[in-house]
């Protein structure tokens, strides 16, 4: 099975104090460390364990510049056969619309059977995967947390439904999945992995080697735009308890089974 | 002259005496030739290990070790049987010898001891097997009746050893019965009336069975010297023959194992032996995963193992029930080495055939993941072995094996990444790394500058990950760098340029992350032009000593602090024992990688001593026995499957020392004895305290250390 992931690489949230930029309009980017989206990380080691189970290649694609390089090579590193950056400074302040139909270009000029992304960007919204199937014509499924592969032709995937219960849903070959995180344990990646794959070419496409008409894409096309940024104001949330740890215990017991945390 | 025959002369079944024992001693000897030989070929196919160098400190080791059996008397009792045992065993290699030459050729006789040496060596030898006798039946006693708890096999690792153990026992007693009775018969036989009497030594068991026979005729004794000649000839190659397949090879490799023993302990095993740092990126395959990874050091310590149980009687790891016993790493891989390279048959890995993985639940695993990531790498185990087996080297070659196949623990997987990003497991913004010294309040108190060019220093305080950001740990820092102020020292920290250490990522088998953050370091600390560097974490001194090269020299500051309270610049006040605080009793805790590692176990204690009022108590477990507090590091972010923390069995260790004040020396232990007193329940009544934070708290401060116009100058004040 030939299989794309289209992955992001965004600052690290774990590694990084996010704060506002004077302007107020954007993060500080100055000192900030990236890596891979964490979702699309998880897509990334369901391809690969896929791939184990049914043959084929896995191909890491993203949209972005020089820099973004480094998450492909990671993903590289995990296993994934390919790696493949879409750059131009046409595409340059894409909106979701944009990078989907970007993604479209390079999903044309390839053979794929399985195209995945992860649910969401850390710093975006959720809408490349569903956008990227609709512009297709794929059927999609999102928040995907098991994929089993039926005939070659048919997957058969599950999602959570909020409270805890799994639907099962049948999807036709070729589609696009957004693949929920905690599907799978994404194998770590060594500083030799990476090494290794260091000196790989890595094929970078533009708008003309992917027949993308340059205003579908880029800021210009964009129809969303950031109007603003801010830190919300911290609200009064917490309640410190202040008795005895004996009566504190009882009273966690009790708030926590009072808001449906224990049964 | 009447006397029986000699062995040799003797005739039976048609077959003379020379001929069956020449038989037997060709075929012995054959045997045992060809099962050594396919003994050595997993240790030929292994992988290279540089234990040639410097014959003299070896040999020296031998005599230590070895002929000294210097660690046996850690365990009194059986420490005591093996001493005797071994020393029994080597006077009676020369009889051993003696005898299977005379059963060839009667009238041999040892060179040296054909004059009045003979008759001394003989008395010695006959109480030698007396001795040995009876130290094989205690033996068999204590594995039948006391059953030492670290004999025992849990079920997971199979079945139990005593049948085997005792099997070999009582081998060894046979054989000195054998050759006991042999010389009684022919003692026996001299001793008929008109034959000059040859002595046995009295009360020994040649006396005993000599006077049994006393009645027996000529004839008779002929053919029990006869028959104890060949019951000592078949035992003897019995076992020679048998004790490659099982727990008494140590006998033959025991030497070898000891000889061939690493000299630098505290420095890690090289990913490849010969092969530079610069020449890594060709080595194809990091660690440990098949069998034929092991070195031929690391096979011939499987084969030397005693099977006893002392690693894991030691083991904190083991203690507290982690899926991890020292003693069954060694075990396992011994029984799957005679399982694919076999006496008999030929092997089933060879040079196109790399066996399988040795971890994981597949087919031929013999370790699983969470045994070898449950080891602290805190050598107790190789600091108990007699036979001075590697743990070490092992267990970090078996991760480097699975760092590479990516297969990490997932609650490694984000501090490993941040340690790569931003040099700190934590993930924190390498601006911030010198925050425990940039409040107001204490640069007024003490300023730490941060070493560049236009800011030089002599020394450098290396501080670390877990003591720049932890809350509770920069206090360690503070005090260090006060500590360090007050004696004058020109010190700077590198600050936001300094990265992680590197010691547990490099001992979590990463080894190429662990070059990225050394080779960082070292380059930022040379730029610094310091002369020497302090550190107050065990671990990062351990690195810099012994992990880094070309860095200037480092010390601990337990090291520093004695050296200034012997120089007279640092006074103490002392303990104030009054109602508020009680009566502290102290106990101090040797971190692993300060004592066992380094050796650095009196400078704290001598520190603590010179504490006026401090009274201070050893815990049962100290030195080089103490008691892994949980581990360092990566350690911290591990999650064991275990029924108790360490923490917590190390601090009910000191409660029953009767100590209420635990003082360490290490950060890290700071982590694990602080959650562990309030995991034991022992809050308000035991508490930690470093060694950096008590000496800040007690010495005796001229008040220029206060802030400015607090105090007059030149004044002793208290500072806490």
């Amino acid at each position: 099975m030939e299989i794309l992931v289209c992955a992001r690489r965004v600052p690290d949230t774990s590694e990084n104090e996010i704060q506002l930029n004077s302007a107020g309009n954007d993060i500080e980017r100055d000192e900030l460390v990236y890596s891979i989206n964490e979702a699309d990380n998880y897509a990334v080691e369901e391809a690969l364990q896929i791939v184990a189970r049914v043959g084929g290649n896995v191909t890491v694609a993203t949209v972005g510049g020089e820099d973004d390089e480094e998450i492909l090579r990671r993903e590289m590193a995990m296993g994934a056969n390919h790696g493949v950056l879409i750059s131009d400074d046409a595409f340059s302040g894409s909106d979701g619309k944009g990078i989907a139909t970007i993604l479209k270009g390079l999903v044309q000029k390839g053979q794929f059977d399985l195209i995945l992304t992860g649910i969401q960007a850390e710093d975006g919204g959720a809408q490349v995967g569903g956008m990227l199937a609709a512009l297709l014509d794929y059927p999609f499924a999102s928040l995907v947390n098991s994929i089993e592969v039926v005939d070659g032709k048919k997957l058969k995937v599950s999602r959570e439904i909020e409270g805890g219960n799994k639907e099962i849903n049948e999807i036709d070959l070729p589609c696009v999945l957004s693949i929920q995180t905690g599907i799978n344990e994404p194998r770590y990646v060594g500083m030799k992995g990476i090494r290794q794959v260091a000196s790989l070419p890595i094929p970078s496409y533009g708008a003309s080697d992917l027949g993308i008409d340059a205003s579908a894409a880029g800021e210009a096309a964009a129809k969303v735009k950031r109007v603003d940024y801010f830190v919300p104001a911290l609200g009064k949330g917490a309640e410190i308890l202040h008795g005895s740890r004996e009566e504190n215990v009882d009273k966690v017991l009790e708030l926590v089974t009072a808001k449906g945390g224990l049964k | 002259m009447v006397d029986i025959q000699s062995a040799s002369q003797m005739t039976s079944w048609m077959v003379s005496g020379r001929s069956l024992f020449l038989t037997i001693h060709v075929l012995g000897v054959l045997s045992f030739a060809y099962i050594v030989a396919k003994r050595m070929v997993p240790l030929v196919r292994g992988e290279r290990d540089f234990r040639f160098d410097q014959p003299l400190v070896r040999l020296g080791r031998v005599l230590k070790f070895w002929l000294g059996q210097w660690k046996q008397p850690r365990y009194k009792v059986a420490g005591t049987l093996h001493i005797l045992i071994f020393a029994g065993f080597i006077v009676l290699a020369l009889r051993a010898f003696t005898t299977l030459i005379v059963g060839v050729s009667q009238n041999f006789v040892m060179p040296g001891l054909s004059g009045r040496a003979g008759p001394v060596y003989d008395t010695v030898t006959d109480y030698a097997a007396t001795i040995v006798f009876l130290c094989m039946m205690i033996a068999v006693i204590r594995h039948l009746v006391f059953k030492p708890a670290r004999y025992a096999v849990p079920a997971r690792y199979g079945k139990a050893h005593t049948a085997d153990a005792i099997f070999l026992l009582v081998l060894i007693a046979i054989l000195m019965v054998a050759d006991s009775l042999f010389a009684a018969a022919k003692a026996a036989a001299q001793s008929q009336p008109g034959h000059s009497v040859e002595t046995l030594a009295a009360f020994s068991l040649p006396w005993m069975l000599q006077r049994a026979l006393a009645s027996a005729s000529l004839p008779a004794l002929g053919r029990f010297y006869f028959g104890a000649y060949l019951g000592h000839e078949l035992t003897f190659y019995f076992l020679l023959c048998y004790r490659p397949f099982g727990i008494q090879f140590h006998v033959e490799t025991s030497l070898f194992n000891i000889y061939f023993a690493k000299l630098d302990r505290e420095i890690l095993k090289p990913v490849r032996y010969g092969v530079s740092d610069q020449q890594l990126d060709q080595v194809k395959s990091f660690g440990v995963k098949t069998f034929k990874d092991f070195t031929w050091k690391h096979m011939l310590d499987f084969y030397s193992c005693a099977d006893c149980g002392r690693c894991s009687d030691n083991c904190p790891a083991n203690a507290v029930g982690r899926p991890l016993s020292p003693r069954f790493i060694t075990i396992k891989a011994r029984d799957y080495s005679f399982q694919h390279y076999p006496v008999f048959g030929h092997a089933s890995i060879g040079r196109g055939n790399h066996g399988t993985p040795l971890i994981g639940s597949k087919a031929g695993g013999i370790y699983s993941e969470d045994e070898i990531w449950s080891c602290t790498t805190c050598g107790a185990c190789e600091a108990e072995c007699p036979l001075l087996v590697e743990y070490i080297d092992k267990i970090v070659d078996l991760r480097r094996g699975k760092i590479e196949d990516v297969n990490v623990p997932q609650s490694l997987q984000k501090p490993l990444k941040a340690l790569e990003s931003r040099g700190n497991p934590y993930g924190k913004m390498e601006k911030k790394k010198a925050d425990w010294a940039n409040t107001k309040e204490f640069q007024q108190i003490c300023p730490v500058k941060t070493v560049g060019k236009s800011n030089g220093a002599d020394t450098l305080y290396f501080v670390d990950s877990i003591t720049s950001y932890d809350d509770r740990m920069q206090s360690i820092g503070r005090a260090t760098a006060r500590i360090l102020d007050h004696v004058g020292e020109n010190f700077g920290i590198l600050g936001p340029a300094e990265r992680d250490s590197g010691h547990e990522v490099r001992r979590f088998g990463e080894e190429t992350l662990f070059m990225a953050l050394r080779d960082h370091n070292v380059e930022a600390i040379r730029a610094s032009g310091v002369q020497q560097i302090v550190t107050a974490d065990p671990h990062a001194f351990n690195a810099l000593k012994h992990d880094y090269k070309d860095v200037p020299p480092v010390e601990h500051i337990s090291q520093v602090i004695l050296r200034e309270v012997k120089a007279g610049k640092i006074k103490f006040n002392p303990i104030a024992n009054d109602k508020e605080n009680g009566n502290s009793v102290y106990a101090y805790h040797d971190p692993c990688y300060l004592g066992r590692h380094n050796q650095i176990y009196e400078d704290p204690r001598d520190v603590l001593d010179a504490i006026p009022g401090l009274t201070r108590v050893e815990m049962a477990r100290s030195r080089d026995r103490s008691f892994c507090c949980g581990g360092g590091g990566l350690m911290l972010f591990y999650e064991p499957k275990e029924d108790q923390r360490m923490g917590v069995k190390r601090v009910q260790m000191a409660a029953e020392a009767g100590a209420n004040v635990i003082v360490t020396a290490c950060p890290f232990c700071m982590v694990n004895i602080e959650d562990a007193i309030k995991v034991a329940g022992l809050e308000g009544k035991m508490t930690a305290i470093d060694l950096a934070e008590l000496v800040d708290q007690q010495i005796v401060r001229k008040c220029r250390d206060l802030k400015e116009g607090q105090a007059a100058e030149g004044k002793e004040c208290v500072v806490h």
